[in-house]
């Protein structure tokens, strides 16, 4: 007798610790946005650096990680992002907060058609790809005599003395208007870290999530089975220059000041952020959170010696790359079997009523 | 009309012809066999039937439509399934979200839809107490059974099998046979490589005869293997 297969099993996704860490998730939220009570504003710019890092690092991960797309471009996105918000202050006279979004908006429309030469790549070639793509941007907006061409310019002062917020801010919390604009931007990279987050979080565990997954492991098989790899991947690339040139954005608003080398650094924006995902763990949303926190704890030890200090870094990742390939996140994982955010799709056949063998389907 | 149909097809790479003027029809619900040496080019034929392979000229067609130009994606959700000679798991996706994939992309549906008809795959496939396995992990006889689950997933209207019986005891051999039968009984259309003869002729009506990229013979399963040409060519391997 054929059991009704659909009553004898189940799909599930959570873990205990991923129930247990939703609870501390949700509470550490909490304390994070109430942390300017009680924080000094040297603190505040350093959680501002930690978020505004995070954010990058995992829309890299999404791309590198999920999509099997290795970027060493990702600075063309901060940087058009960031000049868009300056364009959007200077010239349109935005407020800045309210130009972060134009920053996005731009870093989408740089990357439709950059797309179509970068997917023409692969592996090596689509990382150089990308990097001239960063660099022929740059040299493009060092031309905008406007602003500042090569030299760069500064947010206008009464642009910077008004963001939104800013005097709800300091008369709220008592301080003077560029702490007050400190904390502003502080909160505004907290709520993009965990909306990133959780976008990623909601695709992976979607249906282009595991379209995504199979495309990452074997594309040939995963276009055998019905999945359409370059519509996905060109999704993921799209979804990572919106959140980048956010971000980007949103660093420059802070900032108040932008150059084209310093907006476009390959360094500060796609090696740090390389270093953080391959240090913290590939492919995992624990990864980037442990990695950021992993080259703030080094930066600050390290600070004295000045450019030992990269050397430094280069080694302890080449070292960690060796011993622990899948990063510290996957070295705890491995062994413990923890996840934070798990996308697994576990079947759960109930004992004793396995569907019959050999019965037709359904 | 065939469900599948070949029309001069050829490719080579670079001087080395893998097909050379292929031509063959698969009627709905058929059961046709391929065979032939090793470097014949049967696995050759899959890959462009698929579309993983392009072909140099010719012309595929599927439910007579010509596919020749589609890709794989597009044919997997016409119609075709396959499975791969040499395993291509998603090596870090569980044996059930290895078949799940399959279902829900190839068959346009979601999750809750399927996921009972892939509870049903892994059991018939004798994969189910690997459910939550990472694909990588599985033996390659595992792998194989796979390849098979994630096919049969697809819904396929043609299942394109390549060599899915080697290395099997005598026990498993007859289950996948079973398996086989069952699944060309509902009404899917099955091509399939195979070395052991056996296994092919307790499943297939006509078999076709590969060699150096060309169809050497086409008939009854009785009738070639009886035929002097394709003894020579299959000398020292049991039949
Ligand atoms: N991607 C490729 N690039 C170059 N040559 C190839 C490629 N695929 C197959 N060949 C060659 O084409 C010929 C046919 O190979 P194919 O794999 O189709 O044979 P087969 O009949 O499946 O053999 P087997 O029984 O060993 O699986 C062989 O000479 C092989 O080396
Ligand atoms: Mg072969």
């Amino acid at each position: 007798m054929s059991v009704d297969a659909l009553s004898s099993f189940r799909v599930t996704t959570g873990t205990r610790a991923s129930g247990a860490f939703a609870l501390v998730a949700a509470a550490l939220i909490v304390i994070a946005f109430a942390a300017p009570l009680f924080v000094s504003r040297s603190v505040i710019q350093n959680l501002f650096f930690i978020l505004t890092m995070l954010a990058l690092a995992q829309n890299w991960n999404l791309l590198a990680g999920y999509a099997g797309l290795v970027s060493v471009g990702q600075q063309a996105f901060v940087g058009i992002g960031a000049y868009a918000m300056f364009g959007a202050v200077i010239l349109g006279g935005m407020d800045p907060v309210a130009a972060i979004a134009v920053g996005g908006v731009a870093a989408v429309l740089l990357a439709i058609p950059t797309a179509f030469f970068v997917f023409r790549l692969y592996g090596a070639y689509f990382a150089i790809g990308t990097w001239v793509i960063a660099e022929v941007a740059r040299l493009v907006v060092a031309q905008w005599k406007s602003l500042g061409g090569g030299t760069g310019t500064s947010l206008p002062r009464d642009a910077t003395r008004s963001i939104w917020g800013q005097e709800a801010v300091a008369a709220l919390f008592g301080v003077r208007g560029p702490h007050a604009a400190d904390i502003v931007s502080y909160w505004l990279a907290l709520v993009l870290v965990i909306a990133t987050i959780g976008f990623i979080y909601r695709l992976l565990r979607s249906r282009q999530g595991l379209g995504l997954a199979a495309v990452r492991d074997n594309q040939d098989a995963a276009r055998s089975v019905g999945v359409d790899a370059l519509r996905l991947k060109t999704l993921v690339y799209l979804a990572a220059a919106f959140g980048t040139g956010l971000v980007g954005a949103l660093i420059y608003v802070q900032k108040a000041r932008i150059s084209p080398d310093a907006a476009f650094s390959v360094v500060d924006w796609t090696a740090y952020v390389i270093f953080i995902v391959v240090i913290g763990g590939i492919g995992t949303i624990e990864g980037p959170i442990v990695g950021i926190i992993v080259l703030f704890l080094l930066q600050n030890a390290l600070s004295d010696y000045g450019s030992w200090y990269l050397l430094l870094l280069g080694l302890i990742g080449i070292a960690v790359m060796l011993f622990a390939p899948r990063g510290l996140w996957g070295f705890f994982t491995d062994r413990t079997g923890i996840e934070l955010f798990p996308v697994r799709r576990n079947l759960i056949v109930a004992p004793g009523a396995t569907p019959d063998k050999g019965g037709p389907h359904g | 009309m065939p469900i599948l149909e070949l029309d001069q097809v050829s490719k080579s790479f670079g001087a080395v012809p893998a097909a050379e003027a292929v031509s063959f029809a698969v009627e709905p619900g058929e059961a046709l066999g391929i065979i032939g040496p090793n470097g014949a080019g049967k696995s050759t034929l899959f890959n462009l039937i698929t579309g993983n392979i392009g072909v140099d000229s010719g012309r595929v067609l599927f439910g007579g439509e010509d596919v020749t130009r589609a890709p794989p994606m597009r044919r997997c959700l016409a119609g075709i399934g396959r499975t791969f000679q040499i395993p291509q798991p998603f090596q870090r996706l569980t044996v059930f979200e290895n078949v799940l994939t399959a279902a829900m992309f190839g068959n346009r549906s979601s999750q809750a839809e399927v996921s009972g008809d892939c509870a049903r795959i892994l059991v018939d496939t004798g994969l189910v107490a690997h459910a939550n396995v990472p694909a990588g992990k599985l033996t390659l006889l595992q792998r194989k059974r796979l390849e098979l689950a994630r096919a049969l997933a697809t819904g396929p209207k043609v299942l394109l099998l390549d060599e899915i019986a080697g290395g099997l005891t005598e026990a498993e051999c007859g289950a996948l046979v079973d398996l086989v039968r069952a699944i060309n009984a509902r009404g899917t259309a099955i091509v399939w490589i195979e070395h052991v003869l056996h296994a092919l002729t307790s499943v297939v009506n006509r078999l076709v005869v590969l060699d150096f990229g060309r169809v050497i013979a086409t008939g009854e399963p009785a009738a070639i293997m009886a035929s002097r040409q394709v003894r020579e060519i299959y000398l020292g391997i049991e039949v």
